[in-house]
C-alpha cells in the first residue's frame, strides 16, 4: 500500500540525496491526510444525525418531555441551528481539542480516550511483539524447508490462525486456562490487591516501578491470554508473508552467488536473504495496525480489558453517541498518524518508494 | 507460457487450464470438498437436521454431547440452555453464514468493481475524489465502522450485511482501479478504441474481463472475512438477533455457560472456523491457479 501507485515529490530523474526528498514525501503525505481527516469528521458528525430521534430525546430516554422544554434544550445545545453551522462549530471544537462530552458520564471524550488508550496500546504492543518474534522465524523456517512436513504444518497452523474467529478463540482459552487449569484470571488488567500510581499507564511498567512484590507477575498473568488472542491473526499473516517473501528472495541471483561463494547457510539466509525479504514484511506489519484495533474491540470485550475497544462497544450499547462520535474521530486520527509514521519509516528503509 | 506450449499438443480450454493448476493444490481441493459439503447441508437443512432448530425441549436442558457421560445419541452435539439441539441449529446456521458471505461479496464486488472501473478509467478529478472517499472508509477499523453503522441502521442481519459490504468496498475499488490502470494503455485497448468502441464497451467488455483474476481471489477472501465479521457482529449482539441460529449469535448466547457447558461454546465456533478455513484454502488455490506469476513448474 505504501508507495503503490501514488506519486509525490520529484521523479526518479531529479532524485537528490539528503533530507529534502524525505521532507517532501512527508509533506505530501500530510497534505493528503487533511482532506481525509475532514471526511472522517463529516462521517462521524453525520452518524449521530442519521439516528431516529434527536440527542435531546435520546438523553431524556423513556421520560415524556414537554415540547417547550424540548425546544429549550435543543436551543441550549445549539441543535436548532442549520446543519452546516453545527458542523463548522464541531470542527472548531476539534481544533481546540474539544471532542464533546459523554451524555452518560458528562466526562470529556478526550479525557476518557487518553485514560483508556494506554491499556489498548500496551495490549497491542505486546501482541505485535509476539506476532513478530514468532511469525518471522516461522516464515523463514517454512521457506527454507519448503515442501517438507515442517513447512506444511507451519503453514497449516498459520492458515488456522488466519481463519480464526478470535472471539471464540478467546472463550476457548478462558475455558481451558482459566476454568479447567485455573492458571490465569478471566478478566481485567491486574488483581484488585495492588494499588499504585499510574505513571505511564502501562501496567507492566507501572507495576515494576511500584516495587510491590507480585504486582508485575499479576499484571503479566492478566495480559497473557488477551495477548495470545490479539496476536493470533497478525502472527499468521506475518508468517505467511515472510514465507512468500523469503521464497521470492531465495531464488534471486545474489543469493545463489552468496551460496556459491561458500558462505554458511545461516549467513546466506540470515543476512543476504532475510534483509531483503523483510521489506514487504515490514509493510505487512504496518498494515496490521487497523487489524489490531479491530481485534482489540473483540479481545477487550471478551476479557473486560479496560481499553478503547471495550469503551467504544459499551458506548454503542449505551447509545452514548457523543462518545461514539468523538471516539471514531480519535481512533481514525490515531490510525492515520500511525500509518503515516509507518510510511515514513518505510521510506527510510526502502528509498525506492520515495520517488 | 513457453512451458505450456511444450507440454500440451492442443490449446487447453480456460477451465481445463484453471482446473489443472487448481487441482495440483491438494489443500484447495480439500477446501472445495468441505465447502461443497457445507453447501449441501445448508441447502438440504430441512432433511439433514435431526431436530427443529427452534423447538425447545424442556426435558433436555444443557445436555452434553452424545459420546460423553450423560449425553444422548439423538442429540449428538448436545443441547443449549433452553433445550434446542445444537447440531440442528448449526446445520440451519450454515444457511445464514453462506448467505451472508454471498450477499456481502455480491454487493461489494458489484459496487466496488463499478466504482473502481470508473476511477481507473477516467482518472483525473473523479479518481481523486473516489480514492479520497475510500481512504476515509479505510481510516476506521473495519469492525468498528460496521458496528457503528449497524447501531445507526438498527441491529439485524440485513443491516449487518449492508455494513460489512460497505467496509469491504475499498478493497475492491483499489484492486479494480489498479488493474484497470495497468490495462487501459495496452495495445489491445487502444486498438479497440481506434476501431470505434464506445466508452462503455471499452470499460466492461474490453478491459474488465482482463482484470478479473485478482478480483476473484479477493472475492474469495472477502467471502470468508464476511462470515467472520458477521459472526463477530452477531457475537457483539449487533448482527442476527436471537433466536436466529446464526453461529456468532449462538456464541453470544452461550457466553454465560462458558464454565458449565463447554459444548455450547465450542461447536458454533468450530463451525465458523472450519467454514472459513475451507474457503481460505480455496482462495489460496485460486490465487495459485489464476496468478500467472506463480505458474512456475
Amino acid at each position: 500500500m505504501a508507495g503503490g501507485s501514488k506519486t509525490f515529490g520529484p521523479s526518479v530523474f531529479q532524485r537528490k540525496k539528503g533530507l529534502a526528498p524525505m521532507l517532501r514525501f512527508i509533506f505530501g503525505r500530510l497534505a493528503v491526510l487533511i482532506p481525509t481527516f475532514l471526511g472522517v469528521s463529516l462521517i462521524a458528525f453525520s452518524f449521530i444525525r442519521l439516528l431516529p430521534g434527536d440527542p435531546v430525546m435520546l438523553m431524556s430516554g423513556e421520560r415524556v418531555m414537554a415540547p417547550e422544554r424540548h425546544a429549550e434544550l435543543m436551543h441550549q445545545l445549539g441543535l436548532d441551528r442549520p446543519m452546516y453551522v453545527q458542523y463548522f462549530d464541531y470542527l472548531g471544537g476539534l481544533v481546540t481539542g474539544d471532542f464533546g462530552s459523554s451524555i452518560v458520564t458528562k466526562r470529556p471524550v478526550l479525557d476518557d480516550f487518553i485514560n483508556l488508550f494506554p491499556a489498548t496500546l500496551e495490549l497491542s504492543i505486546c501482541a505485535i511483539i509476539v506476532a513478530v518474534l514468532l511469525g518471522i522465524p516461522a516464515g523463514v523456517i517454512a521457506a527454507v524447508k519448503r515442501g517438507t512436513w515442517l513447512d506444511q504444518s507451519l503453514m497449516g497452523v498459520a492458515l488456522i490462525g488466519y481463519s480464526m474467529p478470535i472471539f471464540w478463540w478467546g472463550l476457548l482459552l478462558i475455558i481451558f486456562f482459566s476454568g479447567y487449569l485455573g492458571w490465569t484470571p478471566v478478566s481485567g488488567r491486574i488483581s484488585m490487591m495492588y494499588f499504585f500510581p499510574q505513571v505511564t499507564g502501562f501496567m507492566l511498567i507501572d507495576s515494576l516501578i511500584s516495587g510491590q512484590a507480585g504486582a508485575f507477575r499479576s499484571a503479566v498473568s492478566y495480559l497473557i491470554l488477551p495477548t495470545i488472542v490479539l496476536a493470533t491473526i497478525p502472527l499468521a499473516v506475518i508468517a505467511r508473508q515472510t514465507r512468500s517473501a523469503m521464497l521470492e528472495v531465495l531464488g534471486e541471483d545474489y543469493v545463489r552467488t552468496a551460496r556459491s561463494k561458500g558462505l554458511s547457510p545461516v549467513r546466506v539466509i540470515g543476512i543476504h536473504a532475510l534483509r531483503n525479504a523483510l521489506i514487504p514484511v515490514i509493510t505487512t506489519i504496518g498494515l496490521q495496525v487497523g487489524v489490531l484495533l479491530a481485534g482489540a474491540i473483540l479481545t477487550e470485550t471478551i476479557f473486560s480489558w479496560p481499553g478503547i475497544g471495550k469503551w467504544m462497544v459499551d458506548s454503542v450499547f449505551k447509545r452514548d453517541y457523543q462518545v461514539v462520535q468523538g471516539g471514531l474521530m480519535l481512533i481514525a486520527a490515531m490510525i492515520m498518524i500511525i500509518n503515516l509514521i509507518v510510511d515514513v519509516l518505510y521510506g527510510f528503509i526502502n528509498p525506492r518508494i520515495r520517488h | 507460457m513457453a512451458v505450456a506450449e511444450i507440454k500440451t499438443t492442443k490449446p487447453q480450454t480456460g477451465f481445463a487450464e484453471f482446473w489443472f493448476y487448481f487441482s495440483r493444490n491438494k489443500g484447495a481441493v480439500m477446501g472445495l470438498a468441505v465447502f461443497l459439503i457445507i453447501l449441501f447441508v445448508a441447502v438440504f437443512a430441512a432433511f439433514v437436521a435431526p431436530h427443529s432448530p427452534s423447538i425447545q425441549n424442556r426435558d433436555v436442558l444443557l445436555l452434553p454431547p452424545g459420546w460423553t457421560q450423560g449425553g444422548q445419541w439423538t442429540y449428538l452435539l448436545g443441547t443449549d440452555a433452553v433445550g434446542r439441539d445444537i447440531l440442528s441449529r448449526l446445520i440451519y446456521g450454515a444457511r445464514f453464514s453462506l448467505f451472508i458471505g454471498l450477499v456481502v461479496v455480491t454487493l461489494s464486488v458489484i459496487s466496488g468493481v463499478l466504482v473502481g472501473l470508473i476511477a481507473g478509467y477516467f482518472r483525473g478529478r473523479t479518481d481523486t475524489i473516489i480514492m479520497r472517499v475510500m481512504d476515509i472508509i479505510l481510516a476506521f477499523p473495519s469492525l468498528l465502522l460496521a458496528l457503528v453503522l449497524v447501531a445507526v441502521l438498527g441491529p439485524g442481519l440485513v443491516n449487518a450485511m449492508i455494513a460489512i459490504s460497505l467496509v469491504n468496498l475499498p478493497h475492491f475499488v483499489r484492486l479494480t482501479r489498479a488493474a484497470v490502470m495497468s490495462e487501459r494503455t495496452k495495445d489491445y485497448v487502444i486498438a479497440s478504441r481506434v476501431a470505434g468502441a464506445g466508452t462503455l464497451r471499452l470499460m466492461f467488455l474490453t478491459i474488465l474481463p482482463n482484470c478479473l483474476a485478482p478480483l476473484i481471489v479477493q472475492a474469495t477472501l472477502a467471502f470468508s472475512a464476511a462470515i467472520l465479521d458477521a459472526a463477530a457482529l452477531g457475537f457483539l449482539g449487533m448482527g442476527a438477533q436471537p433466536p436466529t441460529p446464526e453461529w456468532g449469535t449462538m456464541l453470544a448466547e452461550a457466553r454465560e455457560f462458558i464454565q458449565r457447558a463447554w459444548w455450547v461454546v465450542t461447536f458454533p465456533g468450530l463451525a465458523i472456523l472450519v467454514t472459513v478455513i475451507a474457503i481460505n484454502l480455496m482462495g489460496d488455490g485460486l490465487r495459485d491457479a489464476l496468478d500467472p506469476k506463480l505458474k512456475r513448474s
